[in-house]
């Protein structure tokens, strides 16, 4: 009796408020029906493969080629989201122009518009004949259909990753901090890129973590522009969504799995970028 | 000294006029590249060829029954994970317990897997090469490439929105009030429904907001389990995509307007909901 | 380096921040700027550095005119009062970074940068946490840091808001000590801001009082608590009582009609303004009268809470009464003034 009062202390507070094995619960057998079931299920399929075929599935050149599109071009797509998030950022903190309320607005509008609007919007207008793609045309730059319109798609999905992350730290920053440089002899260039930019450093790095790792994943709204062409512009969502055409269930299951991996790994690595900024800075 | 009595005092946390114009510019121009272009372009392009086309295209009989779908599907999937994330957030943030730091990322769990492999989960485990699959399939039931599949990945796509809403909410408001309501002489429901669901209503409806958007918008997972059957398991864009890839643009622009005006609501009410309340804080950034 | 503030105006958007205030600062001096907020304190201390520019007036250091130079061109050592550390540098690179940016022509190279870092350190005692993070250090290491910081550009005059104000009370003792011996050592012309009167008094070779956006007085600390120059100089600084009285023809001072015992040249009606040492217990009917409502001991002394009947009204006083006279609770007690000064024609604060 005492034992079971003391081990169970141990890992609840005890409390006044009532509700806690009723909330506890039902969290747990819903977060295990829908979640972790499914996803057990999934690593089970895995293992039951074996790993000879893992293994051919994994050095399989279209899968390799797959996973090489999806991760490139949400590295590029999270790098000008970066520079772009952290502009877009300040101009939404810093300046008063007219409409900043409604862009601050609509910098969330790919949270909220559902992918597959986006990729036929986004294919549409950047189409050889559409309104942008046009523009680039007599340059003879081709942008949706190839590589590129994946980064223009990855691009639209992941700017706000960015923006939000970064905005509330940028609202944070002490205007004492750059009064503090301007006194001290810096110029405002100078305390922009020495000062305030590196402050930044590991919100940007925690969007940019959470757009590449969102980019790695998308599918609506590049299978529209991508083109599709296997080895060329095919993203690794779509060859899972491929292989499961064809049945290739084992085909379907490593390819996600190894896509699991990595996102799983993006996950650990900016909660380690958050924990170390914790510990060092005080702040994230 | 009078040499230096031309230059015009510059705050010095202030960039220069002219410098300040050219961030903007360019920040508003990489935005109407890739965020106001594509949003008019939806709307240009349902409407091109006139007002009865685009009519049509959503009294369509598979457009209306992709349109009744998805609101079938949003109306079982929200309320499931409303209520999953208000018990999620209650014993989180009301309850101090070991493990409260994992339990947070499983939640999360959903936002790091790419759609597609959330659906697939559900193909593995109930498709005819399952194991639960011909078992439920011999009872009638069916789940994969019908609604309940449809459901589930839906369930699946956007399970943390409430929660992850609520939970940094509930936890900045500390257990203070439920123990004087306690204290008061409430029983725990009374409680619940007297003092914090008050406290909690602007955060809850925001994340209903967030969860209801992307509940109606759900591709990839959607379109893993549904096996596109026109006029059974179609939602809205997965009609979309059937409509764009046979070529016919008005009528897929026109339902994917529809989905435009429901995000773009959807953002009006989260501003709204913003402004007036403070609703969405730092948890409410990611999604 | 003298700095003279000439006629100095700032408005923030219409509201008078600091209105006609002129002050002549001499170098190696250490100036405390005193009063309570809104006073207009830090932004004469922020017109100075050139954080913010005057509405109207000059600001000269020594004979040029520095009020249209940016502050980058000022070259003032600013401590502010949260320090503003660079929170994602480490200690050393922090106190660098004035030197660091530098214009090419003029920064000196790395290594003599790393040991000029090296001595301010040593000079505000944190060697070896050079490589420490703001976050990793104490609050009062970090407001060294910040003063070396600022030192490191060998500033001409050196600025500190509220240096003290977030520390707690012992770190605040032992800093406060600290800076004025740091001042006699490098003889920095210093101005800092306080509303701590014991700060201000204790710590500056002269004390600017401020309020309400202009200079009530400027002193020594003897001055302004002996000799204070207005009204709220005496109230603001110290402990005081006010009453209001009238000086009759003759000299008598009267106090609801009744003279009491002290006698003034100027006529007419006036504010009494005394301390509650500056007092002496008498049995002789001229003299202050009231009910004892409270006693209470304080240190060494005694102080009494007196309220003094006037028409219809009682005023509040306070006067410090020896600890082996008799005070009865709720009895009458007599005393006069012994030190006052009489404000004349001005209203109860």
């Amino acid at each position: 009796m005492t034992l079971a009062a003391t081990s169970r202390w141990r890992w609840k507070q005890p409390s006044i408020i009532p509700g806690f094995g009723l909330t506890l619960g039902f969290s747990l057998a819903y977060l295990s029906l829908i979640i972790l079931i499914p996803l057990a299920g999934l690593v089970w399929r895995t293992a039951s493969i074996g790993w000879a075929q893992f293994f051919a599935v994994l050095t399989d050149e279209r899968t390799l080629a797959a996973l090489y599109i999806s991760f490139g071009t949400a590295l590029i797509a999270a790098l000008i989201n970066a520079v772009f998030g952290v502009l877009i950022a300040w101009i939404l903190v810093r300046y008063e122009f007219p409409g900043r309320r409604l862009i601050d607005a609509m910098v969330d509008l790919p949270f909220a518009l559902p992918t597959a609007v986006a990729g036929i919007a986004l294919a549409s207008l950047y189409a050889p004949k559409g309104w942008i793609g046009a523009i680039f045309m007599p340059f003879d730059i081709r942008i949706a259909f190839t590589p590129i319109g994946i980064i223009v798609a990855l691009i639209f999905i992941g700017l706000p990753f960015v923006v939000r992350t970064v905005q509330p730290v940028m609202e944070e920053i002490d205007r004492e901090v750059e009064e503090a440089a301007a006194t001290l002899g810096a110029s405002r260039f100078q305390t922009i890129f020495t000062v305030l930019l590196p402050g930044l450093a590991p919100a940007v790095l925690t969007g940019f973590a959470l757009a590449f790792a969102r980019g790695v994943g998308e599918y609506g709204s590049v299978v529209f522009i991508a083109g599709n062409i296997p080895y060329v512009s095919e993203i690794a969502p779509l060859l899972i969504v491929i292989r499961l055409e064809e049945f290739n269930y084992a085909g379907a299951t490593a390819v996600a799995t190894i896509m699991l991996a990595i996102s799983f790994a993006m996950l650990l690595v900016i909660n380690l970028i958050q924990a170390w900024s914790r510990k060092r800075y005080g702040y994230v | 000294m009078s040499d230096s009595r031309t230059t015009p005092f510059r705050d010095p946390t202030d960039e220069s006029p002219l410098v300040k114009l050219l961030v903007i510019l360019v920040g508003l121009a990489f935005l109407a590249f890739f965020l106001f272009l594509p949003l008019v372009g939806v709307f240009v392009e349902a409407f091109r060829k006139g007002g009865q086309a685009y009519v049509e295209a959503l009294v369509e009989p598979d457009a209306v029954s992709a349109i009744r779908l998805t609101l079938l599907v949003a109306v079982i999937a929200v309320p499931l994970n409303l209520v999953f994330g208000v018990a999620a957030a209650w014993a989180i943030a009301k309850f101090e317990f070991k493990g409260k730091a994992f339990l947070i990322t499983l939640i999360d769990l959903p936002f790091s897997i790419s759609p597609v492999i959330s659906g697939l989960v559900y193909v593995l485990l109930f498709g005819s090469q399952s194991l639960l699959g011909p078992w439920l399939k011999s009872y009638g039931i069916e789940i994969l490439f019908a609604v309940p599949g449809i459901v589930l990945a839906t369930v699946f796509v956007t399970f943390p929105f409430v929660a992850r809403e609520l939970i940094p909410l509930m936890q900045d408001q500390g257990t203070g009030d439920e123990e004087a309501a306690l204290s008061l002489g409430a029983s725990g429901w009374q409680t619940f429904w007297f003092v914090t669901l008050p406290n909690i209503k602007w955060g809850l409806l925001y994340g209903v907001l967030l969860c209801n958007a992307r509940a109606m918008g759900e591709f990839g997972a959607v379109s893993v389990v549904s096996g596109h059957v026109r006029g059974l398991t179609n939602t809205m864009p997965l009609h979309v995509e059937i409509l764009y890839n046979e070529y016919n643009f008005v009528a897929a622009f026109a339902v994917a307007s529809l989905l435009a005006a429901l995000a773009l609501v959807t953002l009006a009410l989260k501003t709204i909901l913003e402004l007036r309340f403070g609703a969405g804080g730092a948890g409410g950034r990611r999604h | 380096m003298d700095v003279t503030i000439n006629h100095v105006r700032k408005e923030f958007a219409r509201f008078p921040a600091l209105n006609d205030v002129s002050l002549e600062i001499k170098s190696g001096e250490l100036i405390a700027l005193l009063g309570p907020s809104g006073s207009g304190k830090t932004t004469l201390l922020r017109l100075i550095a050139g954080l913010d520019q005057p509405t109207e007036g000059q600001i000269f250091f020594g004979e040029e005119d520095a009020s249209h130079r940016t502050v980058q061109e000022r070259n003032v050592g600013f401590v502010f009062q949260h320090y503003a550390l660079f929170r994602h540098m480490t200690a050393g690179d922090n106190i660098g970074f004035g030197l660091k940016v530098r214009p090419a022509a003029i920064r000196p190279p790395k290594a003599e940068i790393r040991r000029r870092v090296g001595e301010l350190l040593d000079m505000v005692q944190l060697s070896g946490l050079e490589k420490r993070y703001p976050n990793q250090l104490s609050g009062g290491q970090r407001q060294r840091v910040a003063l070396a910081r600022a030192m490191a550009i060998e500033p001409r005059i050196l600025l500190l808001d509220e240096p003290f104000g977030a520390l707690d009370a012992k770190v605040r003792k032992e800093l406060r000590r600290w800076l004025r011996e740091f001042h006699d050592r490098t003889g920095h012309t210093t101005v800092f801001v306080t509303h701590d009167q014991e700060e201000a008094l204790e710590l500056a070779d002269r004390v600017v009082v401020m309020s309400q956006g202009k200079i009530e007085q400027v002193g020594s600390a003897d001055d302004v608590y002996d000799r204070p120059g207005s009204p709220f100089v005496f109230s603001f600084i110290g402990e005081s009582s006010q009453l209001p009285v009238r000086v009759a023809p003759g000299g008598n001072v009267l106090f609801n009609g009744r003279p009491i015992g002290i006698a003034e040249r100027q006529e007419g009606d006036a504010m009494l303004f005394f301390r509650p040492q500056d007092v002496a217990l008498t049995q002789e009917t001229d003299a202050l009268f009231g009910k004892v409502t409270a006693c209470r001991r304080l240190a060494g002394t005694r102080i009494a809470e007196i309220d003094i009947a006037n028409g219809g009204k009682a005023h509040h006083v306070e006067i410090e009464v020896p600890l082996d006279a008799a005070v009865t609770l709720g009895a009458d007690l007599r005393f006069r003034p012994t030190r006052w000064t009489l404000f004349a024609g001005s209203k109860a604060e």
